[in-house]
């Protein structure tokens, strides 16, 4: 299948489950149960992630300012500026596209061969709708508090890292975090940030929706999903960059 | 009753289903019968609504069930009971969530009506304490018995099933079809089951359509099925050398 075709079928997919739910209540609660599954659980993995590649900016940063005229502070900059605009959306969505990207996609796959997704039709269910749109919905909703958490703790890790080695003084980190501030950065970054989380979810549930086979074709469609959802994102993340940027 | 009109069905150059028609009557249990890849599985998924046919006529009662756009194929949906080959209970949900699944989405039954009809399907398929086990930590018969309770769960009228005993034991399939057959005789339900068991075709094959290379070969009952003289039949029935010893002896 080549990429028009794929582009034509993902329309239609979309048309799908971007339909109107079967049960408000019902969908409501899967809502609730997606949010725990996708965005709770990775919880534990933004955190220590995050942590240490704030810890590791801060140091890289402060070992490579090597120019007595550059001030302390601007390690404190740097790593606000990183974990902000840049980690906390792209490479945290990246993760996630592998963490619950290939979940997606192996849930969804599974369900397909082993026709749970036909009885689903059989009682007269979209089965994209019903499956999909909770996810994607869910996704948006908490991927936002996993990237404001991602750049709290990150910020955190490299304050930390900064004053256990000695690096930087935790004042000038301080005056740092807070010196040159864009509000507009976060905007930015919660819009690429809903942007992947839509990615990272209607991505792996199309390569899952339309497996056919078994078992190895579900694996295959996994890993299809979480490879060309990290391209898409990184795709993303330039034009949106460049949009919202210039 | 379900009648199907000269249905056909191709994929690309392979044709499947070749001007099938035949009535399924209610309150009896109705048998697809054929090899592997004779096209039976396409035809239940035909009349179903998973494949659309490329041309013929399915009616459920009157209805032209082909002709039917999204919304009144849907309404007729929610007549249907679906059971699949390997059961497709939903993972994520226990034996109870599962019968009550169709409930919460399709009716206006208060909770604890709801939880009455779940109680009364389960009792009816003979599953007791179970409400709380999810589907992998059940057997694979009871996971059938779960699947009908699930399928009957809305007072279908018209049940399917997929081959509902492969994968089990000689025993729990008798169960499993003295069930399917009790179930459509005591709700007046059109049944069609999908099945090449012809343990299955001697107990319950009150109608039976043999189909072979997506041709109706013969169409007839479970008395009739030994006197045939189509061969295709002959050869499919009398494959085992304990049907040939029958049918010599009698």
């Amino acid at each position: 299948m080549n990429l028009f075709e794929h582009v034509g079928k993902f329309s239609r997919f979309l048309l799908l489950v971007l339909s109107k739910p079967e049960k408000g209540k019902i969908f409501f609660s899967q809502i609730v149960r997606e949010i725990h599954k996708l965005g709770i659980n990775s919880i534990g993995i933004v955190v220590i992630i995050s942590l240490f590649m704030g810890a590791v900016i801060t140091l890289q940063t402060a070992y490579n300012m090597l120019n007595p005229l550059l001030p302390d502070y601007l390690v404190g900059y740097t790593t606000r500026e990183s974990m902000l605009l840049e980690f906390s959306s792209t490479i945290v969505g990246l993760i996630l596209a592998g963490k619950v990207g290939s979940n997606i996609a192996s849930e969804i796959g599974s369900m397909r061969v082993t026709e749970q997704i036909d009885a689903l039709e059989i009682m007269g269910i979209n089965s994209a709708n019903h499956l999909i749109l909770p996810k994607i919905v869910a996704a948006i909703f908490i991927n936002p508090f996993l990237y404001v958490l991602s750049v709290f703790v990150g910020i955190l890790g490299g304050l930390a890292a900064g004053y256990l080695t000695s690096t930087v003084a935790v004042s000038e980190f301080i005056y740092g975090i807070q010196y040159g501030f864009i509000p507009y950065y976060i905007t930015y970054s919660l819009i690429k940030t809903a942007v992947f989380a839509f990615i990272i979810t209607a991505v792996p549930s199309y390569y899952g929706y339309y497996v056919k086979g078994g078992a190895l074709e579900v694996g295959k469609a996994s890993t299809k999903a979480v490879v060309n959802s990290s391209i898409l994102i990184l795709l993303a993340n330039v034009i949106l960059t460049q949009i919202l940027l210039k | 009753m379900i009648r199907l009109e000269n249905v056909n069905k191709a994929f690309g150059d392979l044709k499947v289903l070749n001007d099938i028609s035949i009535t399924f009557e209610s309150g009896k249990t109705n048998l697809i019968i054929g090899q592997s890849g004779s096209g039976k599985t396409v035809l239940l998924k035909s009349i179903i609504g998973l494949h659309d046919v490329d041309n013929g006529a399915i009616y459920y009662n009157d209805r032209n069930f082909t002709e039917l756009n999204h919304k009144g194929k849907k309404e007729i949906r929610k007549e249907m009971g679906m059971v699949f080959q390997g059961g497709a209970l939903f993972d994520s949900l226990n034996v109870k969530e599962n019968v009550k699944f169709p409930l919460d989405m399709f009716s206006t039954m208060s909770e604890k009506e709801k939880n009455k009809r779940v109680e009364f399907c389960l009792d009816r398929v003979n599953i007791k304490n179970a409400n709380h086990l999810f589907p992998a930590e059940i057997s694979g018969g009871m996971q059938k018995r779960v699947a009908i309770a699930r399928a009957i769960a809305l007072n279908p009228k018209y049940l399917f099933c997929d081959e509902p005993n492969s994968g089990l034991d000689p025993v729990t399939a008798i169960v499993i079809d003295n069930l399917i057959q009790e179930i459509t005789k005591e709700f007046n339900m059109t049944t069609i089951i999908n099945t090449h068991d012809m343990n299955s075709v001697m107990e319950i094959g009150e109608k039976i359509l043999f189909i072979s290379k997506g041709y109706k070969a013969w169409e007839g009952n479970k008395d009739q099925i030994f006197n045939t003289k189509n061969q295709a039949l002959n050869d499919f029935v009398f494959a085992s050398d304990l049907f040939k010893n029958i049918k010599k002896s009698t």
